[in-house]
């Protein structure tokens, strides 16, 4: 900073650059906030899971009935599943609040349309082999490349955001006996109870799926910009300014 | 120019935080006004309780019907947690047939009464073929026969006040705790909210309860208490254990359990 007193186009830069930040301040406060409910849902998730760790499709299920996958866990039985449960709704709701937050504003703000929505070039299939290609190689982004997502990275988002998470909030409720007192469609759609629990377990683990994806990808693309990005909202292309 | 943004920046900050405030106390007095806040509303967890029990009061409050199932939906294999009491006074009532026994219902009613086996019998039969899940994550489907809790409160009369029904069974084998379990009126007059004697087309099983247990259609197991002993209307459920409405909060579990 004492620097970049000195230096006028340091110093403009740096304006521009906060003018408009990488990331948005309502992007950056959500996506935190959805890191800590989604690690409370996480761990909670496996909490409940270790109660029964067997899933089912249909109606019902339970020992002595046949089940689609035996997990290789023990039964635990009282610990777990007790705090687990209050802990994942606890966290769902912080989850559901602060998602609904950061969707409506994305829509508001026309950057879901912007940022996200890939367009009719970013999904001709040479750029998404090219793309593609370059992940495999673990090619590192190039400065114009990371100043916006690739289609890749649109279609990943795009996917957690309205497809991914939708399901689990609606394979959630439809285990909820009041729930669907209430809303008996949300549960027959899926089979049954069981079924909506089994691909509850399913879309979860595709939610942690994407997210070692992508901590990998931040790591790969360089772990300090990007953290400094999501939290400052400074983006750093090329340089790094600290 | 920045002096005038920051001030009103803090302006607007100050009325933010002053109606957040506010706005919370007032949503407070009315949950609280209108039953929405549960028993275990304190603690880490409260805040996801009481708004995970006030979002589907709103939502259930026209007592909406859990699904209901054909005959053929009936499970072949209904699982159970653990074994029937070893009480001693339920061991000889078992032996009698349950002919002596008698569910005691007391509290904030007109008239305190008891009821034998037969007296429930007698009284209007229902039956509901629903889902029933486990918190542990298992479930099973079954006819369920009995008569309407309602039915039994009706004529009992129960006092305007009353906000819990709270259950007790003759302990089934969880010591140390002293089992009980409460629910409010709104699944208290549930017409799927059962006093249940038989199960499948017979006799409540041993193990899933006889002679009666309660039904709660539309929360999980847990909250369907099994042999019941006696049955008590309060007002508040401070006074009772450790006032969080149930030996299942007591232990970690989730006083509602609509999920």
């Amino acid at each position: 900073m004492a620097e970049s007193a000195y230096l006028p186009g340091v110093t403009i830069q740096d304006a521009n650059v906060l003018d408009s930040p990488r990331h948005s301040t309502l992007v950056r406060v959500t996506h935190w906030i959805h890191t800590l409910s989604f690690f409370g849902l996480a761990v909670s998730g496996i909490g409940i899971l270790l109660a029964h760790p067997r899933l089912y499709w249909g109606e019902t299920g339970g020992v002595g009935t046949p089940s689609v996958l035996d997990l290789p866990l023990p039964f635990m039985l009282g610990g777990p599943s007790s705090w687990g449960r209050s802990l994942h709704f606890l966290s769902a709701w912080v989850c559901i609040l602060n998602g609904l937050l950061y969707a409506l504003s994305g829509l508001f703000t026309q950057h879901f349309r912007r940022n996200l929505l890939p367009g009719k070039a970013d999904l001709a299939t040479g750029n998404i082999t090219r793309v593609l290609a370059n992940h495999l190689r673990l090619k590192r982004p190039s400065d114009a490349e990371s100043n916006s997502y690739n289609v890749l990275q649109r279609l990943a988002y795009l996917t957690v955001v309205f497809v991914l998470f939708p399901l689990m909030i609606i394979t959630g409720l439809a285990m909820s006996p009041a729930i669907t007192s209430v809303f008996p469609a949300i549960v027959i759609i899926f089979g049954g109870q069981q079924s909506a629990r089994t691909i509850h377990f399913f879309v979860a683990n595709f939610l942690v799926l994407f997210l070692i994806v992508h901590v990998a990808m931040v790591c790969l693309a360089g772990f300090k910009n990007r953290m400094r990005a999501m939290i400052t909202g400074q983006a750093t292309a090329g340089k790094d300014l600290s | 120019m920045s002096d005038k943004l920051s001030r009103r920046k803090l302006i607007t900050t100050g009325l933010a935080t002053a109606a957040g405030v506010s706005g919370l106390g007032v949503a407070a007095v009315l949950a609280d006004r209108y039953n929405l806040i549960p028993p275990d509303h304190g603690g880490v967890f409260g805040a996801g309780e009481t708004l995970t029990y006030a979002a589907q009061r709103i939502l259930t409050s026209h007592h909406s019907l859990a699904r209901e199932f054909n005959r053929s939906d009936i499970s072949k294999v209904a699982p159970v947690n653990g074994p029937p009491p070893e009480n001693e006074t339920y061991q000889r009532l078992k032996a009698g047939g349950f002919v002596d026994w008698r569910l005691t219902v007391d509290g904030a009613v007109a008239r305190p009464s008891s009821f034998s086996l037969a007296d429930l019998k007698r009284f209007p039969t229902s039956t509901q073929i629903t889902h029933q899940a486990c918190e542990e994550g298992w479930s099973f489907i079954a006819e369920w026969t009995g008569v309407r809790l309602s039915y039994v409160l009706n004529l009992v009369g129960v006092h305007p006040r009353a906000k819990y029904a709270v259950f007790f069974p003759y302990e089934n084998g969880q010591p140390p705790v002293a089992w009980w379990e409460s629910i409010d009126m709104p699944d208290a007059w549930h017409p799927q909210t059962f006093l249940a004697y038989g199960m499948n087309g017979q006799d409540l099983p041993g193990p899933h309860g006889a002679p009666v247990r309660l039904k709660v259609a539309r929360q999980l197991g847990y909250k369907s208490v099994k042999y019941l002993t006696r049955m008590t209307i309060v007002d508040s459920v401070k006074n009772i254990g450790k006032g969080l409405g149930g030996s299942n909060p007591e232990i970690g579990y989730s006083w509602y359990a609509g999920i």
